[in-house]
């Protein structure tokens, strides 16, 4: 764990709370000090600063799995997805308001990756937040450079004669991947598929899980 | 950014503490009524000197960045957010003491 040096232990040896144990710092100030001007101009409120943080706790990429799930098992919505993102996603109440979204389609000739490399632009009403990795400066340098290279780091290694197609998000255009169903999955119903569906997979610097890997998902 | 040599991709993940849940709140509620966009967020990310991303976490550079375009569409004063910012340093030493619910 990136936490456990001995450096953020308290003199008793025990972690300090990162929020409420260490100095307070300027920035952690400047926060505070914007949240109670904004509540007192009434731009906002307490509720709704607390409303917005537990929508976004319950965003996670279980979202993206049931729409690339259900992708795999309905040709229409399938269709539909590549054809407007936005509006296919919003039909399964997962809604990214005023944004595109683009779907990107992994096939056996083409995988997609993608990346901000200005910021850690990422498609939220599907995936949760970033994680720290995508919006680390290596990731954003070295993907729209030596994306094979840095896939490879991910343990994903592909064939030379497969495409690859890296795509910078922007502040108003996201992208989700939408993998390739693994093969041994026929009949597999789209709450099944979905377990297969990882995080990584649908920013593509993954793959699906194999169907043995959770035998009984079936059952 | 883009392009630039840089080592392998960290693989670390930290857990958000409510600070940084609350300056990605306080983002998506001042753009969503128009006080600025996602666009002036970047831009003033984009104007920090590259040492930033150095010597800045993610959060501190968005919590910059908001108070940078809330301040620029009038929403505060700089002179507002020093008196707050003083009164809330005389509150405590840490976070949890500086925060009054």
């Amino acid at each position: 764990m990136p936490h456990d040096h001995h450096d953020h232990l308290s003199p008793s040896g025990h972690p300090y709370r990162p929020d409420d144990d260490h100095p307070l710092t300027y920035w952690q100030q400047m926060e505070i000090a914007i949240r109670e001007i904004l509540i007192e101009k009434g731009v906002t409120t307490a509720a709704e600063i607390n409303a917005q943080i537990d929508a976004m706790d319950a965003r996670s990429p279980a979202n993206g799995a049931a729409v690339v799930a259900r992708s795999w098992t309905d040709p229409a919505f399938r269709d539909a997805l590549l054809q407007d993102a936005s509006a296919a996603s919003a039909s399964m109440g997962f809604d990214i308001g005023p944004l595109k979204l683009i779907a990107v389609e992994n096939t056996a000739d083409v995988h997609n990756v993608i990346v901000c490399t200005l910021c850690s632009c990422y498609p939220r009403n599907l995936l949760g937040l970033p994680p720290d990795w995508y919006k680390s400066r290596a990731y954003r340098s070295r993907t729209v450079k030596e994306p094979r290279k840095v896939l490879a780091e991910f343990g994903v290694v592909l064939p030379e004669q497969v495409t690859v197609r890296v795509h910078d998000s922007t502040a108003d255009m996201r992208y989700i991947v939408i993998p390739a169903r693994p093969a041994g999955t026929d009949g597999w119903s789209a709450d099944q598929l979905a377990a297969l569906v990882t995080r990584d997979s649908m920013i593509g610097t993954g793959l699906p899980k194999e169907p043995g890997a959770i035998a009984d998902a079936r059952t | 950014m883009g392009g630039d040599a840089a080592g392998p991709v960290p693989t670390e993940q930290h857990d958000f503490a409510l600070w940084e849940k609350r300056v990605d709140a306080l983002m998506v509620i001042a753009s969503s009524k128009g006080h600025f966009t996602v666009d002036g967020l970047r831009r003033v990310l984009e104007d920090m000197p590259p040492d930033s991303f150095d010597t800045m976490t993610y959060y501190e550079r968005w919590i910059a960045s908001v108070n940078q375009n809330l301040i620029e569409s009038g929403v505060y004063t700089t002179a507002e957010l020093a008196e707050r910012m003083s009164e809330i340093a005389r509150r405590g030493a840490t976070y949890g003491e500086a925060n009054h619910e």
